[in-house]
C-alpha cells in the first residue's frame, strides 16, 4: 500500500502505428502528495503528457497499450478497475486543464451551464450546482460573475478561458489537478497570473498538482518537484533548485543552457542607415484600430525586435510593410520609396527584397509541394534570379546553409520535424537573397532546444549576409540576446523603443517593466526576486 | 502533445522506396480492379458499336424475354434477351459508348466549368463573384429536370444537346463547392508565404490552392457520373433524351422495367453495369486521393498492408 495521494509505478505505454511500435513512456514512476506541486518537464514527444493520459484514462486502446505498470490513487490500482468506477473518479477526484481553453469548452453552450454539468454529471442538483458555479466563476476572478455565467466561451479572452476551465475543474474539489501546459498559449502577463491563482487555490484546498510543462521558468515559479523526461523516460527528479544548478544528465544540462536571455546582448550600430522608415502607419477594422501610428527606422543589418502580447498590433503591422493588408494611413519608406502607395508591379519588384518567416511552420509549407519545389518557387516567380540549371545545386547550398542535408530536397513538409521545418522556411526566405526579413514570432511554435538552435541560425545568417531583422515575438527573452534595438507594443502603440541593453535593464515605461517582471526566469532563485517585484507592482 | 504524433516523431530515418503509379495502384487491390473494368468499359464504347452493333439490332421474336445463363440460343445470349428478343449482352457492350459519351461529357464540362467559376468566384471578393454564385442560385432554384424537359423541348434532342443540359445544371453543385473549399484554403499560411514572394494570382490559384481542393472535386465528380446517367435515362423515358433504336444503359433499364415481375433481367443486367462503374469510379478516385497526397501517400509505398 503506497503512502502518496497518486502514485505510477513502472508505467510503460506504447502504440502500434504503421511505421512499427513506438514506445510513448517507459517505465516511468512518479508521485505526487496532498498540497504539493510537481512538474513534469520535457519537450514535444518526450512522453511528457502520456502518463497523465494513462492516469484520465484517455489513452485509446489500441492503438495504445498500455504494457506494464500500476497508477496508486487512494489505495486502489486506477489499471485494474472498470470503466464505470474510473468515470467516477475522474473529474470528482483527479480533475484536468488543458493547453487551449477554447477548443475544450464547448461553444454553444453558456459556461454557466458547462460548469454547472460538470457538477451534475457527478449526481448533484440542478440549483446546487448553479450556486457552486457561481461561487466558483467569482472565485477564479472572473469580473461580473452573475453576468460571466450567461455568457458563451468566445465571449471571454484567453487568460479568462483558462479560468473558466480551472474553476471547471476544481467545481468538485478534486485531490488531484493535472494541468497540461496551462500556460503555453497565454501572454506573459497573464499566465503570471494564472499560474499564482493555480497556487492559491491550491494552498485552499490542499490539492495535489501536476503541472506538465515545457517551459524552466514555470517550473521555477511555480514547482516543488520536477521530473525530467526525454524520449519516453525519466531522466532526472529533484527540486527545482537542485535541477537548474546541479543538473547531473546532459540533457538537463542541454535544456537549461538553451533557455533564452542569458547571453551577451548586443549594441546597435550607430552609423547603420536606415532602410524602412515607416511614418505613422495605422490600420483600423471599422471602429476598432488595430494600429494607432506606428513610427520607427529600421537600419542595414540590424535586428529589430517588436515585442507586445496578442492584440498589440505588432503582427498587424508586418501585415502593411508587407501588403498583405492594405493600410488606412501612413507611409513606409522602402529606400526611399513609400511600400504603401506602390502598384502591384513596382511591389512585385520590391517583393524579393524583403521576405518573411511565419510561426507555424507546419501551415506556411504547402504539404503537396516537395523541399525542393517549395525553395526553387521563388526563382520561378522571379525568372531573373538565377538560371535553371542552377537550381538543384543552389538548393542544396541553401538546405546546407541552414543546416539540413541535400538528401532533403526531394521530401514533403510532413516528413520533418518542426524545427526542421522552420528551417526550411527560412531557406525559401534566403532563396531571393533578400535586404530584410520579417520573422512572425518564428520560433515561438519550437521547443526550446530548437528555438536555441533556430535563433542561432538567424545571427549567423545576420553575421554573414548582413541581412536586416525584423522580429517579431510576445516572449522577451527570446530577443533578449538577439536583437539589436527593441520596440514594445500595446494596444495598437508604440510604447517604448530603444537599444536591447537600455530596454532590459532600465525599461523607462511601466508596461515594459510590468512585460519584464512578469516573465518567468529559468533559475528559481532569480524568478523568487522577480515575483516580488512583480507583487509590488500589481499592488 | 502525445508522443504518436506524426510531427513530434523525427523525420523518418529511410523514406521507404518509392514506387511508381502502377505499384501503388496494385498495392490497392480494389482499386487494381476498378482500373481494370473502366478499361473494359471504355473498350467497348469505343469499338462496342464497331464489332456488335448488327448483333445488338437484330431481333430474334423467339427469343422475347429469354432467360439468362442458356446456351442454347448461342453465347449472346448468355444474360437473356429482351422484349424484342434482342441479346442483352451485345445491347449492353454497345450501349456503353453513349452512356459514356453522355455521363463524361457531362460531368466533364460541368466539371470544368463549375470548378473555373468556383476559383474566380472564391478568389476574387469583387461584384464579380456576387454575380457567378446568384447565377448558381438562379440555377439550382430550378428543378434540374424541368430544366431538361423545356431546354430540350425547345432544341433537338440529340447527344450533344443532352450532354449541354446536363452539364448546366450540375454545375453549381461544383461551383458552390470549390468556392468554398477556396474561400478556407486561400487564408492558409502557405498561400500567403506565396503572396508574400510575389506568385501572381494566377499561380497562387493554380499551384497552390487547386492541388489541394482537386481531391474533393474528382470524389464529387465520380458520384456525380451515376447521377448522370440515371438522369439520362430518366429523360430518354420522357421522350426527349436518347431515342430508340439508340440504346443508352439508363434506357434499357427504363424499358426493362415494365417486366421486372415477369423477366427481371431486362433492367438488372443494364442497372449493375451503371453501378459497376460508378463503384469502380469511385474506388479508383478514392486511391487517387491518397496516392496524389504527399502525406498519404506512404500507405500505398509500404505495400497496403496497413492501408
Amino acid at each position: 500500500m503506497p503512502d502518496h495521494l497518486l502514485e505510477v509505478r513502472n508505467l510503460s505505454v506504447r502504440f502500434h502505428t504503421a511505421q512499427g511500435v513506438v514506445n510513448a513512456v517507459n517505465d516511468v514512476s512518479w508521485h505526487v502528495d496532498r498540497g504539493e506541486t510537481l512538474a513534469i518537464l520535457g519537450e514535444s514527444g518526450s512522453g511528457k503528457s502520456v502518463s497523465s493520459s494513462a492516469i484520465m484514462n484517455l489513452i485509446d486502446c489500441p492503438p495504445g497499450e498500455i504494457h506494464s505498470g500500476e497508477i496508486w490513487f487512494d489505495g486502489k490500482d486506477l489499471l485494474t478497475l472498470s470503466e464505470e468506477e474510473r468515470r467516477a473518479l475522474n473529474g470528482k477526484r483527479i480533475a484536468m486543464i488543458f493547453q487551449d481553453p477554447l477548443s475544450h469548452l464547448n461553444p454553444v453552450y453558456t459556461v454557466g451551464w458547462q460548469i454547472a454539468e460538470t457538477v451534475t454529471a457527478h449526481g448533484r442538483p440542478g440549483q446546487m450546482a448553479r450556486d457552486r458555479a457561481l461561487e466558483l466563476v467569482r472565485r477564479v476572478g472572473i469580473p461580473n460573475p452573475e453576468a460571466a455565467l450567461k455568457k458563451y466561451p468566445h465571449q471571454f479572452s484567453g487568460g479568462q478561458r483558462q479560468r473558466l476551465m480551472i474553476a471547471m475543474a476544481l467545481a468538485l474539489k478534486p485531490d488531484i489537478l493535472i494541468a497540461d501546459e496551462p500556460t503555453t498559449a497565454l501572454d506573459v502577463t497573464v499566465q503570471a497570473e494564472v499560474l499564482t491563482l493555480l497556487e492559491e487555490l491550491q494552498a485552499e484546498t490542499g490539492m495535489g498538482l501536476v503541472l506538465i510543462t515545457h517551459d524552466l521558468g514555470v517550473v521555477a515559479e511555480s514547482a516543488d518537484r520536477v521530473v525530467v523526461m526525454e524520449g519516453g523516460k525519466i531522466v532526472e527528479t529533484g527540486t527545482p533548485h537542485e535541477i537548474y544548478h546541479a543538473a547531473k544528465h546532459p540533457y538537463t544540462r542541454k535544456l537549461i543552457a538553451a533557455a533564452p536571455g542569458q547571453g551577451e546582448m548586443r549594441v546597435p550600430d550607430e552609423t547603420a542607415e536606415p532602410i524602412l522608415s515607416c511614418r505613422n502607419m495605422k490600420k483600423s477594422y471599422g471602429a476598432f484600430d488595430a494600429l494607432k501610428g506606428a513610427s520607427f527606422d529600421l537600419m542595414a543589418a540590424e535586428t529589430l525586435a517588436v515585442v507586445g502580447e496578442s492584440g498589440s498590433g505588432k503582427s498587424t503591422l508586418a501585415r502593411l510593410i508587407l501588403r498583405l493588408e492594405e493600410a488606412s494611413g501612413g507611409e513606409a519608406l522602402w529606400k526611399g520609396q513609400d511600400l504603401l502607395q506602390m502598384s502591384p508591379r513596382e511591389m512585385g519588384k520590391v517583393r524579393r527584397q524583403i521576405q518573411m518567416v511565419f510561426q507555424d511552420p507546419t501551415q506556411s509549407l504547402n504539404p503537396r509541394m516537395s523541399v525542393h519545389d517549395i525553395i526553387s518557387e521563388a526563382w520561378v516567380i522571379h525568372r531573373d534570379v538565377l538560371e535553371k540549371r542552377r537550381w538543384r545545386d543552389r538548393v542544396v547550398e541553401l538546405l546546407e546553409q541552414v543546416g539540413l542535408e541535400a538528401s532533403h530536397a526531394g521530401r514533403y513538409p510532413h516528413q520533418f520535424s518542426g524545427g526542421q521545418r522552420q528551417r526550411i522556411a527560412i531557406a525559401r526566405a534566403l532563396a531571393l537573397e533578400p535586404d530584410l526579413i520579417i520573422c512572425d514570432e518564428a520560433v515561438s511554435a519550437l521547443d526550446v532546444s530548437i528555438q536555441a538552435q533556430v535563433i542561432e541560425l538567424l545571427g549567423r545568417l545576420r553575421d554573414e549576409l548582413g541581412i536586416a531583422f525584423m522580429f517579431i515575438a510576445h516572449d522577451l527573452p527570446v530577443v533578449r540576446d538577439f536583437a539589436d534595438r527593441v520596440l514594445v507594443m500595446k494596444s495598437g502603440d508604440i510604447v517604448e523603443q530603444g537599444p536591447v541593453r537600455r530596454i532590459f535593464e532600465d525599461p523607462r515605461e511601466g508596461y515594459t517593466q510590468r512585460l519584464l517582471a512578469a516573465g518567468l526566469d529559468p533559475d528559481p532563485e532569480v524568478q523568487r526576486q522577480r515575483r516580488e517585484a512583480r507583487l509590488k507592482l500589481t499592488a | 502533445m502525445s508522443a504518436t504524433t506524426a510531427e513530434t516523431t523525427p523525420a523518418k530515418p529511410t523514406p521507404p522506396a518509392k514506387r511508381g503509379y502502377l505499384g501503388m495502384l496494385w498495392a490497392d487491390k480494389f482499386a487494381t480492379f476498378a482500373a481494370i473494368f473502366l478499361i473494359i468499359v471504355v473498350f467497348c464504347a469505343l469499338f462496342g458499336p464497331l464489332l456488335l452493333g448488327d448483333a445488338a439490332s437484330g431481333q430474334n421474336l423467339r427469343a422475347r424475354n429469354a432467360a439468362p445463363f442458356t446456351l442454347e440460343r448461342g453465347f449472346l445470349y448468355i444474360l437473356g434477351g429482351d422484349a424484342l428478343g434482342r441479346p442483352l449482352l451485345p445491347r449492353i457492350v454497345v450501349a456503353a459508348q453513349n452512356t459514356i459519351m453522355v455521363a463524361a461529357g457531362a460531368v466533364a464540362a460541368s466539371f470544368l466549368i463549375g470548378a473555373t467559376l468556383g476559383l474566380i468566384a472564391g478568389y476574387s471578393r469583387k461584384i464579380l463573384s456576387e454575380v457567378i454564385m446568384r447565377l448558381a442560385d438562379v440555377i439550382m432554384s430550378f428543378p434540374s429536370l424541368l430544366l431538361a424537359v423545356i431546354v430540350l423541348y425547345i432544341l433537338e434532342p440529340s447527344v450533344g444537346n443532352l450532354i449541354i443540359v446536363l452539364a448546366i445544371t450540375r454545375i453549381p453543385i461544383y461551383l458552390r463547392t470549390t468556392r468554398a473549399e477556396v474561400l478556407e484554403v486561400r487564408e492558409r499560411m502557405f498561400v500567403q508565404a506565396a503572396q508574400v514572394m510575389g506568385a501572381s494570382t494566377f499561380r497562387i490559384v493554380f499551384r497552390h490552392i487547386l492541388p489541394v481542393i482537386l481531391p474533393t472535386l474528382v470524389t464529387i465528380a465520380t458520384l456525380d457520373f451515376a447521377f448522370v446517367m440515371l438522369a439520362e435515362s430518366a429523360l430518354s423515358f420522357l421522350g426527349i433524351g436518347i431515342q430508340p433504336p439508340e440504346i443508352t444503359w439508363g434506357l434499357m433499364v427504363s424499358q426493362g422495367r415494365q417486366y421486372l415481375t415477369s423477366a427481371w433481367w431486362l433492367a438488372f443486367w443494364p442497372g449493375l453495369v451503371i453501378i459497376l462503374t460508378t463503384m469502380s469510379l469511385n474506388l479508383l478516385s478514392s486511391w487517387m486521393r491518397v496516392a496524389l497526397d504527399p502525406t498519404q501517400r506512404w500507405r500505398l509505398e509500404i505495400g497496403g498492408k496497413n492501408a
